[in-house]
């Protein structure tokens, strides 16, 4: 049988004051980032490690070292700017003429009853088809240039930034709106005073959505039919088993991604500052 | 200018709302309106502001606005309305910015109604930051400025706790002191009905009618003497014996649906 405690005297219980027990802990994990880059720092010894001690094969996972000098020699050479080059500029075109179209849409789903009716109608019935699957459509209507590749990124930002344009503007408390049509403000004054920073903290989530929606379509764009660009680079150096220059393209990648999450984060910073 | 419901009635799809309300309230005069909760009070200072069409009867004006008003009918939110984006001195200029006013008449205009609810100091700041009293002062600035001839108030301290009440309380019965402004005070407080009210109509539960109409004879400044509160008390009991058996009805009611 289990020895147990001797039960403490009722009196006991009733004289000596005792502490309330804590029952508070948890549930509230810190924002502290230390852990995160020692963490990453520590994979990326071992990587190292396992690349100089030779246990792995480098034609199929080079060390980060490798990996460090392709980028720089990439870098020297001027082949990473041009390739880079091209991918920003079918990048930024096409994510600008999706932003914009996307914005004027949305905007006209989220004020107008029949540009409701009639867009969500359209978009519920376009949004799900994966857009790298209109390439070769996109192709046989363009030609074999940058326009198809533009427009297939500009079609995967438009409905995505359609979307949250008009979530955000649905979002828009309506007794604020209720406030301005009662001083007698006028329509369009409504729209830019009142909806349009309203709407905007979910447009801004929308721009980082579609900046990754831009970068996994110019990629895969590149990779189908492209001389220069990331995603062609990246295609090369595997056909040419070129590993160490595969993965710094790799993280050209996510380089450029992260860059562009920075660049969202300080938009929101100083046009949301009053959240 | 007199501010008129004509015979307004109002019913959301199935939903009786209001069923033929008349009243006027005439310039200068503050009119209360109570009833148990859900018996269409905001629903009526909509219509009267303008802001809902009833589906019978009109609200009309009567006689023509103050000259300067910019603005004739201006309401106060029960949840103050105030753009998150903007600072103080920005939503009180915001009502401002769509007039032919000139930017000097704007900023001498934001100044004094900033000045006339205490918020000067505060200009900078962003709604975010301000304590609920603060904000509904912000809301009241806002009004102010646009010179209302009547303002409609919807609920304007029911989001407030009772201390910060009691002080905003104070400010209306200033700033409705010199008879130069009416306003229609929506309110579930009656308390808040009998310090500010000229007159008091007292709405039945759902579809809201006129229940009674009962006047307050003393002016505000001697509502605010000790002396004077046992005839509030008195007024506030008889309000809510005429409001008490439906407010335990439309609380069940509720409670049901």
């Amino acid at each position: 049988m289990l020895e147990r405690a001797p039960a403490e005297t009722p009196s006991d219980i009733d004289t000596k004051p005792r502490p309330v027990e804590f029952r508070g802990a948890g549930f509230m994990p810190s924002t502290g980032r230390a852990s995160g880059w020692v963490a990453l720092a520590l994979v990326i010894a071992v990587w190292q490690l396992a690349g100089s001690a030779e246990w792995v094969n480098p034609l199929f996972l080079p060390a980060p070292s490798a990996i460090a000098v392709a980028t720089y020699k990439l870098a020297m050479s001027g082949a990473l700017w041009q390739h880079l080059g091209w991918s920003v500029m079918r990048i930024g075109t096409g994510w600008l003429l999706g932003t914009v179209a996307g914005v004027i849409i949305g905007f006209a789903i989220g004020l107008s009853t029949l540009a409701r009716g009639v867009g969500i109608t359209f978009i519920s019935a376009l949004f799900p088809i994966p857009k790298i699957a209109l390439l070769p459509l996109l192709i046989l209507w363009l030609g074999i240039g940058e326009e198809p590749k533009i427009a297939t990124i500009a079609l995967g930002v438009f409905f995505s930034t359609a979307i949250s344009v008009y979530s955000g503007v649905d979002a828009v408390p309506r007794n604020l709106i209720r406030m301005a049509q009662s001083f007698n403000v006028p329509f369009h004054a409504i729209v830019r005073r009142v909806i349009w920073p309203g709407a905007l903290p979910s447009i801004l989530a929308g721009f980082r959505i579609t900046a990754s929606v831009a970068l996994l379509l110019v990629v895969s764009a590149e990779m189908i039919g492209a001389q220069y660009g990331i995603g062609a680079f990246v295609l090369q150096a595997g056909n040419l088993m070129q590993t160490d220059q595969l993965l710094a393209g790799v993280v050209i990648l996510s380089l450029f991604g992260l860059a562009v999450g920075k660049l969202i984060n300080l938009l929101e910073a100083k046009l949301l500052h009053w959240r | 200018m007199d501010l008129i419901a004509d015979h307004i009635s109002h019913r959301f799809d199935a939903l009786d709302v209001l069923d033929d309300v008349s009243f006027t309230v005439r310039a200068g005069e503050v009119v209360a309106i109570v009833g148990p909760s859900g018996c269409g009070k905001s629903t009526l200072l909509s219509i009267l502001g303008g802001l809902l069409r009833p589906t019978g009867g009109a609200a009309e004006l009567r006689g023509a606005p103050p000259k300067d008003s910019l603005n004739p009918l201006t309401f106060v939110f029960q949840d103050f309305a105030l753009l998150p984006w903007c600072t103080v001195e920005e939503n009180v200029a915001f009502p401002l910015e769509h007039t032919a006013l000139g930017a000097a008449e704007r900023r001498r205009i934001v100044e004094d109604a900033l000045r006339r609810t205490g918020l000067s100091d505060f200009r900078g700041a962003y709604p975010k930051q301000l304590s609920g009293g603060m904000r509904q002062r912000v809301g009241i600035a806002r009004a102010l400025a646009v010179k209302p001839a009547i303002l409609l108030m919807d609920e304007p301290l029911s989001a407030l706790d009772s201390q910060t009440r009691e002080l905003l309380m104070e400010d209306f019965v200033r700033l409705l002191a010199d008879g130069a402004m009416g306003a229609v005070y929506v309110t579930h407080n009656l308390e808040e009905a009998v310090r500010l009210a000229d007159r008091i109509v007292v709405l039945s539960r759902r579809p809201g009618r006129i229940r009674k109409v009962v006047p307050v004879t003393m002016t505000r400044s001697e509502r605010g003497d000790r002396n004077a509160r046992e005839k509030l008390l008195a007024l506030q009991d008889e309000l809510w014996s005429l409001i008490r058996e439906e407010a335990i009805d439309a609380e069940r009611e509720v409670q049901h649906a």
